[in-house]
């Protein structure tokens, strides 16, 4: 890329970003204000939803149940709440790891309909 | 945007954030990652143009594929982010504050300021791939657990700061100091939660190409990075690259961390593979990067010219002993030609390749495949661990000529 493909229009707004760029090399500035998007992952409708609510999201958003591969069996399920409680320290009661178990395995059981055929293009392919 | 030398590639970032941001997608997007399940929304973190969005507490950001067909440096605002902990990223960072403790097993423990590093020690700078361990995860088949990564967890920097070993021998090393571990500022947002800590055997943390970095593609490092300094163990996976570095211990026996005696271990045996869906018998902590390529420019499902020459282009690597040759298959991988390799920004680094293809009217299996000097080639067949690491398989990328 040639900086004369760059448009005469531009060029106001390219000079204050090399300027952002030159301000955020001194290396004296701290980094600016850390302020992410908001949290907007949620966790499916399941059984004892509440319970995940809790207990998983103490620790970590939704999304990192959620884009897990569907259709993982209880013993999956049951070796990550296990994993979150022996290696995270995640404080679930004995008497939440059932109703947990059951949760994930339910509500994350089926492909969505639009992930069947994504599922189904896949397969089809060489 | 094709960048052939540091200055030039400070002044031009500028220009690049400005021309991509029309040409990459927006936050509030989403990408379908070619997988089952792999919907993800795109979003836009602090010093990051918008990205492919795994999780947001802690963030972990994958790099949009695009990125890698504009050079053999990934733009600071497009690297990808990882991170274990909830707490993270550490907030009240400041490089005018930041401290370095240098302790253990070591004849003069160190306390060091930013100052005291740019000052008092040698500068390196050296251009590495950081590659996530579960790059490509999401395709393991049968799939596991963990971050269902497309291939945008990685990405390749010159990264400028001081030669581990200087620090060691600075503070002097025992002879009785066997391992190195090295923490950060992230903590666990719970006390009985493990800290996330790495280790090097002292061999290696000696060896000329580990560094502290503090600048990162001519600017200081994003926070999301590891601001205002990290470990940059080039030919390694990304785990050990540990962020916002605060501590380095020398240790008269093996780490005990959780992340690396439990996580981050790969089957011990010489294809750190087992059987389709079997558990190892014996693990090792995941060490160098193997070979892997890529085709850049050409997507999956794409529809491209036919009957005429058109450019293939991609970009390689492996965990250091530099690419010997990429080869390119147009046919699913019966005949292959060799592509003409790039500029060469050490063995380290990503190497570009390009080449030209005409293809028929019809439908294409295109192939790239690296071989490294150390004598590596990409398999056609991806072998399988229970955490899905170290993918590398020659990946098809099929097209139809029109």
């Amino acid at each position: 890329m040639s900086p004369r493909l760059i448009h005469a229009a531009l060029l106001p707004a390219l000079a204050s970003i090399m300027l952002a760029g030159l301000a955020a090399a001194q290396p004296g500035s701290p980094p600016p204000a850390y302020s992410p998007p908001p949290e907007t992952a949620r966790l499916l409708e399941g059984p004892d939803l509440a319970k995940a609510q809790t207990y998983c999201l103490a620790c970590h958003s939704a999304d990192y149940v959620t884009t897990q591969p569907r259709g993982m069996s209880a013993a999956f399920w049951e070796a990550e709440v296990a994993k979150m409680r022996t290696a995270y320290g995640a404080t679930i009661p004995d008497d939440a790891v059932k109703p947990l178990v059951n949760y994930l395995t339910t509500a994350y059981s089926a492909p969505a309909a639009h992930e069947r055929e994504t599922v189904a293009r896949l397969r089809k392919s060489p | 945007m094709r960048m052939s030398t540091a200055h030039r590639r400070g002044v031009l970032m500028g220009a690049g954030a400005l021309l991509a941001a029309s040409a990459t997608r927006a936050a509030g997007e989403s990408v379908a990652l070619p997988f089952a399940n792999g919907d993800r929304p795109m979003a836009a973190y602090p010093q990051k143009r918008p990205l492919i969005v795994l999780t947001q507490r802690p963030p972990q950001l994958e790099t949009p594929f695009e990125v890698f067909d504009h050079g053999a440096f990934t733009p600071n605002d497009a690297f990808f982010v990882r991170y274990h902990l909830s707490g993270a990223p550490p907030r009240g960072l400041n490089v005018a504050t930041h401290r370095l403790m240098i302790g253990g097993a070591v004849d003069t423990p160190l306390d060091l300021g930013m100052d005291d590093l740019r000052r008092d020690f040698p500068v390196v700078e050296r251009a590495a791939v950081n590659q996530c361990s579960g790059n490509g995860r999401g395709f393991s088949d049968p799939r596991v657990g963990g971050g269902q990564l497309g291939n945008g967890a990685m990405g390749a920097a010159l990264w400028r700061g001081v030669p581990l070993r200087a620090l060691l021998d600075r503070a002097g090393v025992k002879a009785s100091a066997k391992a190195v571990e090295f923490n950060g500022a992230d903590v666990p947002p719970m006390r009985v939660i493990p800290d996330f800590i790495k280790a090097l055997s002292v061999e290696h943390a000696r060896q000329d190409e580990v560094m502290l970095a503090y600048e990162m593609n001519g600017a200081p490092l994003p926070l999301l990075n590891g601001y205002p300094l990290r470990l940059i163990v080039p030919g390694y996976y990304g785990t050990y690259w540990v962020k916002h570095l605060t501590d380095i211990t020398l240790l008269e026996q093996d780490s005990q961390s959780y992340f690396m005696q439990k996580a981050y271990r790969v089957p011990d045996n010489d294809c750190a593979c087992t059987p389709a869906g079997q558990p190892a018998a014996q693990t090792r902590p995941i060490g160098r990067l193997n070979v892997r390529s890529f085709i850049t420019n050409v997507q999956d499902g794409q529809t491209i010219a036919g009957g005429k020459r058109v450019m293939l282009r991609g970009i390689s690597f492996d965990g250091g002993s530099g690419i010997a040759g990429v080869e390119v298959s147009t046919d699913g991988g019966k005949a292959w030609a060799p592509a003409a390799l790039g500029q060469d920004h050490g063995p380290y680094g990503f190497r570009e390749w390009s080449t030209h293809v005409a293809l028929g009217q019809g439908d294409h299996v295109l192939m790239a495949r690296a071989h490294s000097k150390a004598g590596e080639v990409q398999p056609m067949t991806q072998t399988w661990n229970p955490p899905g690491y170290m993918r590398n398989v020659v990946d098809p990328v099929r097209v139809i000529a029109a």
